[in-house]
């Protein structure tokens, strides 16, 4: 676990501010959902598994919805994220925003990549096919794209002023462009009806419950590997300034 | 006008990782002429750059005739000239079409007089309807000096002028500068040539890995004190 | 000058510069020959179902001339310091984007200009009458205003080429997705057709502002 509590000598002042009070409480609130996570995780698979009913008609594939849900939820929250961080950058040019920009993009594509298989899976057990084109599964295959595309531009431009407002940019549009992508997909879809991929009808409330406990622990979990993300991306940064400086 | 048209301040660049500008500091009044010595890859070309807006400043300030760079660089934009290495023409155009183009992106008014006039001026009147691909290195050069004075800028920015220049294209460079100083105008350029340095300029300062390690005066300097110095910067 | 002088005044800088470059006329003539041919055989469809197919033939034709267009930009742009000429002087950053669009616009229509007839008589769509123009435009428009601010980006990527489809593909879909519709909607009318032009021109709208507003992010060092 990247805790870092040491800062480096050469700390360059780009930022014009000196993180080390800020990023020193990181590691106790790190700790602190480290933890809540864990338990939360742990209560969510022994609910998903063991508390919510078997469904009557999908049988126990069913329980992946519980996985999925969460996961799809978080690719979206996760890209979101990358767009908040890109206009903080480029309203700032506080390069600690896009450290939070490409530490989400890296978690969001992870969860959007998991979302995708186990929905894929999920369709495999009940229909059959591996894949149908539903608008929410055809928006989070176009977000997963962009995901990619987003992640393949920053490789390519590095860590540079330039290759963050780039990513600014493609995210503040991405992150727009979805909804949009979900309407047109869902009226298109419309003359094409597939089948849909969802639990149908009223849910019971047990399910509800799994539903949500399973939703605030990934979303625990998530925002402890974002700091931890953010941190690796912050001794990257310095690392590899370091090593400038010194040559 | 007691303020200095350009002033600079801590002014830190890194490309990426690697420094290149690692805190500059220096002014210059109107009317003055400062001269930047250095080795190549001292950064030169960066500070010029960054003085024309066209690269962003890193950290510390830069103000052109009050206005601030990270704030407002269009303003500063209307009040700068930049000849650098490149001439910043149209090839496919005219020289008077390129003229005219700039001209127009400057907002200046009565442009094809004044376009008219600085031809004159820089002797290239009779090649005003070539296409700029069809001029030699030096007519190209004073084209693009006529493009930076087009605008009456308060500050002229020129990145080694006197590099491909034959002795009249000097005298005239010369004698622009004189014009552009005693309109009320200041200028910094950049030069390989120690004695022409001194000779045109009143500050003279050395860049050298990033900071201006000698900054003086040029009045009653002795070419050979300064030699030393500039030597030592090379190596 | 105004802020519309200063477009137009690039645009026909741009305009000019291109037309007396001799790659450009030949590689223009070229290629519209290209294109001809190549529209034939892709709209010869025999197939039974032509109304079907039709629309997405000549919306995949749009988006392969649209990314040729996009791509040569890329290619002028690519070298280095050619923007510099422009954001030297204090232009409204803006005012180079809708230039850019534009020049992209009018490249992309001289191909549709050649593909257009063809489809139109080979399907007997209305060109004028009906909606098709609209469309088009409307839709070109949409690949357009987001291609123009991502072939800026992708031009600073060694990859260019092979980024640029890829920022754009995800990004057009709704507008794909509504000109096939669209234009599938002019040869068979259906009831209850959503409104398909209403969500291009939402796009445009949107999308065009926001290139318009980032578009100097991208292009400043």
């Amino acid at each position: 676990m990247a805790l870092a509590k040491h800062q480096p000598d050469v700390e360059q002042r780009d930022t014009g501010h000196t993180s080390k009070r800020k990023d020193a409480r990181f590691p106790y609130i790190s700790l602190l959902l480290g933890l809540l996570s864990f338990t939360g995780m742990l209560v969510s698979i022994w609910m998903i598994f063991l508390y919510a009913p078997l469904d009557a008609v999908q049988g126990e594939p069913q329980r992946i919805f519980y996985f999925h849900v969460p996961m799809a939820w978080l690719g979206m929250l996760g890209f979101g994220v990358v767009a908040a961080a890109g206009i903080g950058y480029l309203i700032t040019k506080d390069e600690r925003w896009d450290w939070a920009a490409r530490a989400s993009a890296e978690l969001g594509a992870i969860f959007i990549t998991l979302a995708r298989v186990t929905v894929s899976i999920w369709g495999e057990t009940i229909w059959g096919t591996w894949w149908t084109w539903d608008a929410r599964l055809t928006t989070t295959l176009i977000l997963w794209f962009i995901y990619i595309s987003y992640l393949m531009l920053r490789s390519y431009l590095g860590r540079t002023p330039s290759s963050a407002r780039a990513g600014a940019v493609l995210a503040i549009v991405g992150i727009i462009d979805v909804p949009i992508i979900y309407e047109s997909v869902n009226w298109w879809r419309t003359l094409h009806p597939a089948q849909q991929v969802g639990v149908a009808g009223a849910l019971p409330p047990s399910v509800v419950l799994t539903l949500m406990i399973s939703l605030a622990s990934f979303t625990l979990f998530y925002t402890f590997l974002m700091i931890q993300l953010y941190q690796l991306q912050r001794l990257q940064t310095l690392a590899q300034r370091l090593r400038a400086h010194l040559m | 006008m007691n303020h200095p048209y350009l002033e600079v301040t801590g002014l830190k660049k890194s490309y990426g990782f690697k420094p290149i500008l690692r805190g500059i500091d220096l002014s210059v009044e109107p009317g003055q002429c400062m001269a930047l010595l250095g080795a190549n890859g001292a950064g030169k070309t960066t500070l010029l750059r960054i003085l024309a807006a066209l690269t962003s400043p890193g950290t510390g300030t830069v103000r052109i005739g009050g206005f601030d760079l990270a704030h407002d660089a269009q303003q500063a934009r209307r009040l700068v000239g930049f000849v650098a290495h490149q001439p910043y023409l149209y090839d496919e155009l005219t020289a008077l079409e390129n003229l005219l183009f700039f001209g127009r992106m400057y907002s200046v008014r009565r442009c094809k007089e004044r376009a008219s006039v600085l031809l004159e001026r820089v002797g290239l009147v009779k090649r005003a309807g070539e296409r700029t691909s069809a001029l030699s290195r030096g007519q190209a050069q004073r084209l693009a000096l006529t493009r930076a004075l087009l605008h009456e800028p308060l500050l002229l920015l020129l990145d080694e002028p006197d590099t491909g220049l034959d002795e009249e294209g000097i005298a005239l460079l010369e004698t622009l500068l004189q014009e552009h100083r005693q309109a009320g105008g200041a200028v910094l350029l950049t030069t390989h040539h120690l004695e022409r340095a001194l000779q045109w300029s009143e500050r003279i300062g050395l860049l050298s890995g990033g900071r201006l390690t000698y900054q003086s005066e040029t009045g009653g300097l002795e070419a050979g004190s300064v030699r030393e110095v500039y030597q030592e910067a090379l190596r | 000058m105004t802020f519309l002088e200063q477009v137009l005044a690039i645009l026909w800088k741009d305009i000019r510069c291109e037309l007396r470059s001799k790659q450009t006329w030949m590689g223009m003539a070229l290629f519209a020959l290209l294109v001809l041919v190549i529209f034939n055989f892709a709209f010869d469809l025999r197939v039974d179902n032509k109304a079907a197919i039709a629309p997405g033939a000549l919306w995949v034709a749009v988006v392969f001339a649209s990314l040729l267009g996009l791509g040569r930009t890329i290619a002028a742009e690519s070298e280095k310091g050619l923007m510099d000429r422009l954001l030297l002087c204090p232009v409204d950053r803006k005012a180079i984007y809708l230039a850019k669009l534009l020049g992209n616009l009018l490249f992309i229509g001289v191909v549709e200009l050649v593909a257009l007839p063809v489809f139109a008589a080979l399907f007997n769509v209305p060109l004028f009458a009906g909606s098709l123009l609209p469309i088009v435009l409307l839709g070109t428009l949409g690949i357009a205003s987001v291609g123009t601010l991502f072939s800026a980006i992708a031009s600073a990527t060694q990859a260019r080429e092979l980024l640029l489809p890829l920022l754009i593909f995800p990004l057009i879909v709704p507008v794909v997705i509504g000109a096939v519709r669209a234009t599938g909607a002019l040869m068979v009318p259906a009831a209850n057709e959503p409104p398909w032009l209403g969500l291009i021109t939402a796009f445009d709208v949107i999308f065009l502002s926001i290139s318009m507003l980032t578009f100097e992010f991208v292009i400043e060092e």
